[in-house]
């Protein structure tokens, strides 16, 4: 469980998070949505240490994150994967050394044991035998699925996702949230994914958090997001024409 | 002036962050070797062609601006040697280092910080300053000096050659003046400074890198920033290790 209390954020005298409280839930995938600006990447960035709030903490289940000194979230930190919204694969090391960099500094593993987990964790996304590709060979796609690799191969307790199907096709998008839940619900992780997609949401979205101006503005289900009275919430979810229309019952 | 104070003060903190403890000291072998290759090997070709032009061109210049009956041709070889030695072979190689090898650092550390790669590290729990910075310094500061004596060599061979192809001056007076009253602690005043000098280039083109905010057009001016501040300091400190050395 990961809780925000009472989460206030400014850049340059302009508030970004105002007051932010919730609770994201052990073994479901949490959305975090809003429109583009509203904050809801630094409210990511806040609850993985990134940011640093103005006032207000982070807990990780009972410690409190935010009190703790850097030695000290190092610790937290490897049991935290993260899938950056561009992959942040680094470009000069192949996939294979891409996602075993945590093995090589955190573990005591031999080379054939890291290498054994890396193909795990290949396998289990789909990629086997891109291990010596480098990130500028890969598919946008792609990328995506090896920072999942990579995000996992510690077997991390808290898994953070910033828009991971941006810039993607929509069957690919569906690919990579089913993978997240997927892997979500196969190791009981905490999983916080930060999106404005709505297909994300209808596909996978468990607990959802709408982020607005910097407000927590509304949270609850998928099933409850559909019949919200919050005229901000339905001007974001039925944006499209199309949405309009099939909420009025045209489609 | 407010601002000149807070930059390095956010440069001693992260010279701080990379002088920590390593995580793994296999893992940052593997990278300093890595990084000897891409800073250090790569700079080698360009190093021996300006220094064989340079030796060349100050022979010439000597022998033009020395041709006196009273002043013994030999001199034109020990004064090409002390030059290259002296000044050409640390300082202004550092400077032409600080072009190549301060902007490509800079570029290099300021687009994975655009690209959240920096982010991605710290997120894993490393410490991104020591696992990105501490190779490049500890490379530099072992690889330029070799390149110090390589342009030292490839230099002097660059007078000796000008003088054999022009007839400028006899070539065995040249090589009379490159062993004329030679001291082994003026290449040992080079080779210090030019260890200076290398972490001088890596360690403020890292921290321009570092902190680049923004889009590629940021990363661009962080590489230009890296190089007019590293070629500030590198003179500054020319003029301190000089008078701190040499005098």
């Amino acid at each position: 469980m990961i809780k925000a209390d009472h989460l206030i954020k400014s850049f340059d005298g302009r508030t970004v998070l105002k007051d932010v409280s919730t609770t994201f839930e052990t073994g479901k995938t949490n959305l975090i949505i809003g429109k583009s600006g509203s904050g809801k990447t630094v409210l990511l960035k806040s609850l993985v240490g990134l940011h640093e709030p103005d006032s207000g903490s982070v807990w990780y289940d009972d410690v409190n994150f935010s009190a703790l000194g850097f030695t000290e979230r190092k610790a937290i930190r490897k049991d935290i994967g993260m899938i950056f919204q561009g992959g942040a694969l680094l470009d000069s090391s192949t996939v294979e050394e891409n996602i075993k960099l945590p093995l090589d500094l955190f573990t005591e593993q031999s080379e054939a044991e890291k290498l054994e987990r890396v193909n795990f964790c290949l396998k289990r996304v789909n990629l086997e035998n891109a291990n010596r590709l480098f990130p500028s060979e890969l598919s946008g796609g792609m990328i995506k699925r090896v920072a999942i690799a990579r995000a996992i191969v510690l077997n991390p307790r808290y898994l953070f996702c910033d828009e991971p199907n941006s810039g993607l096709d929509p069957q690919t998008s569906i690919v990579i949230d089913n993978l997240i839940h997927e892997i979500t619900k196969e190791y009981n992780i905490t999983t916080i994914i930060n999106t404005h997609d709505m297909n994300s949401v209808m596909e996978i979205g468990e607990k959802i958090v709408f982020i607005y101006e910097g407000n927590k503005w509304w949270e609850g289900t998928k099933e409850e997001i559909l019949h919200a009275d919050n005229k901000e919430l339905a001007d974001f979810v039925f944006a499209s024409a199309m949405a309009k229309r099939a909420r009025k019952g045209v489609l | 002036m407010l601002k000149l104070f807070e930059q390095i003060g956010r440069y001693v903190l992260l010279m701080g962050k990379v002088f920590s403890k390593p995580e793994k000291l296999g893992i940052y072998r593997r990278r300093i070797l890595f990084e000897m290759d891409a800073l250090g090997m790569n700079s080698i070709g360009l190093t021996a062609i300006i220094s064989i032009f340079i030796g060349a061109v100050i022979t010439l210049q000597m022998s033009i601006n020395l041709e006196s009956p009273f002043i013994p041709q030999y001199l034109i070889g020990y004064a090409t040697r002390e030059t290259m030695i002296l000044e050409f072979s640390s300082t202004v190689v550092a400077l032409i280092l600080a072009g190549k090898v301060g902007s490509t650092i800079a570029s290099e550390i300021g687009t994975m910080r655009i690209t959240e790669q920096i982010d991605a590290l710290e997120i894993m729990g490393i410490n991104s300053a020591s696992y990105l910075i501490l190779p490049k310094v500890v490379a530099t500061v072992f690889f330029f000096p070799f390149l110090t004596i390589l342009s030292i060599l490839i230099g002097v061979i660059g007078g000796y050659m000008i003088s054999v192809f022009t007839g400028i001056m006899i070539p065995d007076d040249y090589v009379e003046g490159l062993f004329y009253c030679f001291r082994t602690y003026s290449i040992i005043y080079s080779l210090i400074k030019m260890a200076f000098f290398a972490f001088i280039i890596t360690s403020i083109s890292a921290f321009c890198g570092y902190y680049a905010a923004g889009n590629s057009l940021e990363v661009g001016k962080a590489s230009t920033r890296a190089v007019v501040i590293s070629s500030i300091v590198i003179m500054l400190f020319n003029l301190i290790l000089t008078q701190i050395l040499l005098i």
